[in-house]
């Protein structure tokens, strides 16, 4: 194909993904070091001596970072995509980084990452950019044009604020797709059928339900709803705060006061989660710093009616959703399971209520892995937008919006334009006119939500359209034409229809970066450059070599070395003298064959080191100074939580 | 306003140069995208205006447009014909959306012919007592009271069972005074479709007047349902 390939790419809280249409199939392409999930955690390595700028490390390389350099070291990230100072503020207490001190309000909030600071966009850049090098590395050619999921519930500033990543990223995103439409795309994709489906999505920090109707290939999204904020995260939470609590009541020790110590149990909390979707029960044994042991068995029940709360959010989502569809759960031909948090049995037994499944002989579908499901409904869509494949040329996805667009109007109540669940790319024009005598100017104030006052809405743009010529109040007449393109993102145009002038629009987004803003954080220019490809990818492939050799060397004063046993040292020092040996060749293969086997290697010796990590956070020593730094609070996500498991 | 089509002009085609009827989305002769034209929703699907509609035919119309027209099928074509199918698109999603439900698509026809059709209220508590239907004057001041009432109650955290069974009752009937609008709109649609100008004429009055009573129950009935729901 001239135009090279498109890739799919799921850009997650937890976890991203990228994946490509091999042939009939789409297919997940692993990182380096052979694991198909990079973890969404973004590192900066110590800052050089001769003062240039500190390179950037991602996925579980970063991961193992954060017990070095909590400090350098950010993740979750898709969090904070979108969103202004005060929401940023918010979430941040649940977070252990900080905001740059010298952030201004109304401007995109930066994080401070050791000495440098970057804004959400720039990490989810680092992070796409990550799954675009694994990608080039797959193919041995560049790939530069890319689809990236989004939540189906993410409005208007996050879905740009994605497509600005990814722009820094050297990717042109030819679109954005909703995660859960995704995950029907994968799934249709092998059944030719007909009918109902209900896509549920609970992931780690967010909960989307979506309502499909198939027909003779087409999707056709009918309603969708969903939470922003509702999913693992919030489980995790209430076990480590039922931990905290009896440890403090049992032992008398307030480990909130040693917030490392509390990223330490939180860790145990998410084992526990994990362990009690197969096991009956689960147990706390963590020692303490006054020498106690905090030794606690949760059992499945009790599990259960713990979790009610949380889960019971999904519920309304899901009938609003079945609502505005206008079908009854027995009218749902079949429901999809996307999301870690859908391998819960509660999880699973709810959706069985909601959807009437036992009770018509139906389950759900769970046959494809639902970490990797909508990277590879992504590789679906990729390759419907690359065209010409025999595989998707009969496959077309209408999405939705899943919020209503308005106008705020007199006395702050807001003029819907563009109602929820309307198919994209959808329109509407609206006329406006002057108050004042030869007054130039209009202001229109754009949101989006379903509430009535524009205030409870949340804020997309002011738009002042300008040059207006001077006329009697109310008798020019502005036409604009406000559209929502196929990202589900806002595009706005203006002409006075009596003087048949295009009207100027400046457009001030409320929450958002400028074009020319989005300029200057392009990670690197030369990225694309043909000739130099092959070059590149040597260089880098030299550079990992070089950046595990080093840390090998590194963990070496650790105690977690002193743990491994001989033959497990003679494997890392055979693999480490071969990789030393083949990092200068100009072989990329062999070089990257080194550097995985060294990773293979040292695997217990990083996870060794994790532990080692945790227990010393739990005797309250610290981790370093920024130990102290870590947050604790009601759903602050975990990076440590295995990027992997089946 | 809509525009309204008066009479084909003559365009021609960007790309062969070929003249074709303005209403077109595709080039009849190199079937190349156009720019959206200025037609009415009906004529997007190649209908003339019409009330009964068949809705299977509709869907698949819009399914076969869809597939021509989506920007997912010019994802590396020109910038020009990327921007003609997000906005042909657009107005086909917008004309598909209007004509497959009856209600918007009474209204659209209607406005089309010149017929003034009020907006949607927004906002609580707005029901203006002028606009009153003369019919049902009485059971609205009925159920202005127990809603004041109702929300007085909840201000006050109190639960009065017997007042919101009477709300939900209340909605009920508005429920179906709602659907009873809904069938007597369907009644004139054949007097509009296949009646002479006279017919029209009365059909669209009387269409005008359901509309607005209709929009009326509307209101009440979300007031009840967010007074409950609150």
């Amino acid at each position: 194909m001239a135009d090279g390939r498109v890739v799919g790419i799921d850009l997650g809280t937890t976890n991203s993904l990228v994946a490509y249409m091999q042939g009939e199939a789409p297919v997940v392409i692993p990182g380096v070091d052979g694991s198909n999930l990079v973890p969404s955690v973004v590192a900066l390595d110590p800052a050089p001596k001769d003062g240039a700028r500190p390179t950037v490390t991602v996925g579980n390389s970063a991961r193992r970072a954060l017990i070095e350099t909590p400090e350098r070291v950010i993740y979750s990230v898709k969090r904070l995509m979108g969103r202004g100072l005060d929401e940023v503020q918010k979430e941040l207490k649940l977070f252990p980084f900080r905001l740059a001190d010298d952030v201004q309000a109304g401007e995109v909030p930066r994080i401070q990452l050791g000495e440098l600071r970057f804004t959400p966009p720039e990490i989810s850049a680092y992070i796409l950019r990550q799954l675009k090098r694994n990608a080039e590395r797959f193919f041995g050619e560049p790939v530069t044009q890319a689809v990236i999921t989004v939540p189906a519930y993410f409005n208007d500033a996050q879905r740009q604020a994605t497509k600005d990543a990814g722009r820094m990223a050297g990717l042109e995103v030819l679109r954005l797709v909703n995660e859960p439409t995704a995950a029907a795309l994968a799934y249709g994709l092998d059944r030719a059928k007909e009918g109902t489906i209900a896509v549920y999505d609970l992931g780690g920090g967010t909960f989307d339900i979506s309502i499909l109707k198939l027909r003779d290939g087409i999707f056709e999204v009918q309603s969708t709803n969903g939470d922003t904020h509702l999913g693992g995260d919030d489980i995790d939470n209430l076990l480590l705060a039922i931990a905290l609590d009896e440890i403090h009541a049992e032992h008398g020790v307030n480990l909130r006061e040693h917030p490392s110590a509390v990223q330490a149990v939180r860790k145990a909390a998410i084992d526990a989660k994990i362990l009690l979707s197969t096991a009956q029960s689960a147990q706390f044994d963590i020692e303490l710093p006054n020498g106690d042991r905090y030794q606690r068995e949760i059992p499945r029940e009790v599990y259960e009616q713990l979790i009610e709360q949380v889960l019971n959010r999904t519920t309304g989502p899901c009938k609003q959703a079945m609502t505005d569809a206008g079908v009854t759960p027995e009218q749902i031909d079949e429901v999809v399971l996307v999301g870690g948090s859908t391998r819960i049995p509660a999880v699973r037994q709810l959706v069985d209520e909601l959807f009437h499944l036992s009770a018509r002989g139906k389950k759900p579908h769970i046959e494809l892995n639902p970490d990797e499901v909508v990277a590879l409904g992504a590789a679906v869509q990729a390759d419907i937008l690359a065209g010409a494949s025999k595989a998707t040329e009969e496959l077309l996805l209408l999405d939705v919006t899943p919020l209503s667009l308005g106008i705020e109007a007199l006395g702050g109540v807001v003029a819907r334009i563009i109602q929820r669940n309307s198919t994209i790319p959808a329109s509407a024009t609206e006329h406006f006119t002057t108050g004042v005598d030869g007054q130039t100017n209009v202001a229109i104030h754009v949101v989006q939500g379903e509430r009535e006052l524009a205030a409870d809405c949340r804020s997309l743009a002011r738009f002042d359209l300008k040059g207006i010529p001077p006329m009697t109040a109310g008798l020019p007449r502005i036409e604009v034409k406000f559209l929502i393109d196929a990202d589900g993102i806002l595009q706005v145009s203006a002409r006075e229809q009596r003087s048949g002038k295009q009207a100027q629009i400046e457009v001030k987004p409320t929450y958002g970066l400028t074009d020319e803003q989005v300029e200057t954080m392009i990670l690197d220019s030369f990225d694309n450059a043909e000739a130099d490809f092959a070059k590149r990818l040597l260089i880098e492939g030299r550079n990992e070599a070089e950046s595990i050799l080093a840390k090998v060397e590194q963990a070496k004063t650790s105690t977690a070395w002193a743990a491994l046993t001989i033959a497990e040292k003679d494997a890392i020092a055979a693999a480490e003298k071969h990789l030393a040996a083949v990092k200068a060749s100009d072989d990329l293969a062999v070089i990257r064959e080194a550097t995985v086997a060294l990773d293979r290697a040292t695997q217990r010796l990083a996870e060794l080191m994790m532990d080692a990590a945790v227990t010393t956070a739990i005797r309250g020593k610290t981790m370093g100074d920024a130990g102290d730094e870590l947050g604790e609070g009601p759903s602050a996500p975990h990076p440590m939580a295995p990027a992997e498991f089946k | 306003m809509l525009k309204v089509i008066d009479s084909a002009v003559p365009v021609a085609c960007w790309s062969c140069s070929v003249a074709h009827n303005e209403s077109t989305l595709f080039c009849p002769h190199c079937s190349k995208i156009q720019p959206p034209p200025g037609s009415d929703y009906f004529s997007v699907f190649g209908l003339v205006p019409r009330l009964n509609l068949d809705l299977g035919m509709l869907e698949h119309q819009f399914h076969k447009l869809s597939r021509k027209l989506h920007p997912d099928r010019f994802a590396r074509a020109s910038e020009s014909e990327k921007d003609w199918s997000l906005a042909d698109t657009a107005l086909l999603n917008d004309a598909y959306r209007t004509l497959k439900d009856p209600i918007r698509r009474t209204e659209y026809l209607l406005k089309l012919h010149g017929a003034e059709i009020g907006e949607e209220h927004a906002g609580k508590g707005r029901i203006d007592p002028s606009r009153v239907p003369a019919d049902l004057l009485e059971e609205v001041f009925d159920l202005n009271m127990q809603l004041e009432e109702m929300r007085m109650a909840r201000e006050a955290g109190e639960k009065d069972a017997a007042l919101e069974e009477s709300l939900q009752q209340a909605k009920k009937k508005f429920d179906e005074l709602m659907d009873e609008v809904e069938r007597d709109l369907r009644a004139q649609w054949t007097a509009w479709d296949d009646g002479d100008e006279a017919a029209r004429g009365a059909a669209q009055k009387t269409m005008v007047a359901l509309l607005d009573r209709r929009r009326y129950l509307n209101n009440l009935v979300r007031d009840v349902t967010e007074t409950l729901g609150a």
